[in-house]
């Protein structure tokens, strides 16, 4: 458990420096993903140090949104204010996202599939 | 549980109210979605959040109070991104097969998600200023900060509307992806990473661990072209405000 949070965080903290270094628009735990794995590729034998840890903290990732969630608190007056404008956009916007998404990829992945 | 436990260990040190108070709501909540034999609708986050809103409401508790004892779980974030590595080695063979999939997938979805947000808000009457915050609002939350400070929105309000959108995305997906009739998990993963980041990916990964994987990919690849995007349609989203 140790290895696999020191692998994580050691990933992260580069990827925190390489995007601050090259003024990336991607912050740095999104290159510490592409940095791991590298790692990964390059070396198969650090998947064993990571594998369990890894899959324990994806297991609560919703728990981890928690913080993040009780901020909406903070938004109380604009969210009344424009209430009808943002629900309607953030959930037609999210349900069109999700069901665009989804169909494209089925669609591509089939044709592909048939070829 | 046990395994959450463990979490907690390396959580703190100094265990705190607030703290506490997150992890017990959670588990409010996960064992009110045991109870509802996982029910999509029965999210425990939306169900941990209205909880801790309503206590600190009623204690007159400042979010800033809330959030010294609620950063320990709030840092795990990065280390979970980073984390999404691992499902994405594993399934690599996988994901290497779906390239062309993911690609028009990845096109279509990151323009439908930013213009059809800004055009239905604007449509309503949002101010100036929400529109911009709203537009990156399905990418992950330090991305999306970002790209609407570039665009001239409200970077705090973008994080708002991310989370709310990632609840949403995280509760309908099952039931949406279902009345489409959609079967291959790698398209129902991608398309909750697309549409909801982290919380579409967390949602995935308790579905299936292939739709999990491709979600971990379609948050990290959104993130990179809604960066680009936006700022690239922010003449016509201007327009458009």
């Amino acid at each position: 458990m140790t290895s696999t949070l020191a692998i994580l965080l050691v990933c992260q903290l580069a990827g925190e420096l390489v995007a601050r270094l090259l003024r990336a628009p991607v912050p740095g735990p999104v290159l510490g993903m592409l940095l791991l794995f590298v790692v990964l590729s390059a070396r198969p034998r650090t998947s064993a140090a990571v594998e369990n840890g890894a899959q324990a903290l994806l297991r609560h990732l919703s728990l981890l949104f928690v913080p993040a969630g009780v901020g909406l608190m903070r938004y109380g007056p604009r969210l009344r204010a424009e209430w009808l404008a943002i629900s309607l956009a953030v959930v037609a916007s999210t349900v069109l996202t999700l069901a665009v998404s989804a169909i494209v990829f089925e669609a591509v992945a089939r044709a592909q599939a048939r070829r | 549980m046990s395994s959450v436990a463990r979490i907690w260990v390396y959580l703190s040190a100094t265990p705190l109210l607030w703290l506490t108070a997150t992890l017990v709501a959670f588990q409010a909540g996960a064992w009110i979605f045991a109870r509802a034999h996982h029910h999509p609708l029965a999210n425990p986050v939306p169900i941990a959040v209205a909880v801790l809103i309503a206590l600190l409401s009623a204690t007159g508790t400042p979010y800033e109070t809330y959030f010294d004892g609620a950063q320990f779980v709030h840092f795990l974030l990065g280390p979970a991104t980073v984390a999404l590595a691992v499902p994405l080695y594993q399934h690599r063979a996988e994901v290497k097969r779906a390239l062309l999939p993911m690609a028009a997938a990845l096109v279509a979805g990151a323009i439908v998600s930013i213009v059809s947000a800004v055009v239905i808000a604007k449509a309503c009457g949002a101010s100036p200023e929400t529109l911009a915050s709203l537009a990156p609002k399905s990418v992950t939350t330090p991305i999306a900060m970002g790209i609407s400070e570039q665009i001239g929105g409200l970077p705090s309000l973008t994080a708002a509307f991310v989370i709310a959108t990632g609840i949403i995305g995280a509760v309908l997906a099952t039931p949406l992806l279902n009345l489409l009739g959609l079967r291959d998990w790698r398209g129902r993963g991608f398309g909750a990473g697309m549409a909801a980041h982290g919380l579409g990916t967390a949602r995935a990964f308790q579905v299936h661990p292939l739709a999990g994987t491709f979600a971990g990919v379609a948050l990290a690849l959104n993130g990179l072209l809604t960066a680009i995007l936006v700022p690239l349609l922010a003449g016509w989203l201007r327009g458009a405000y």
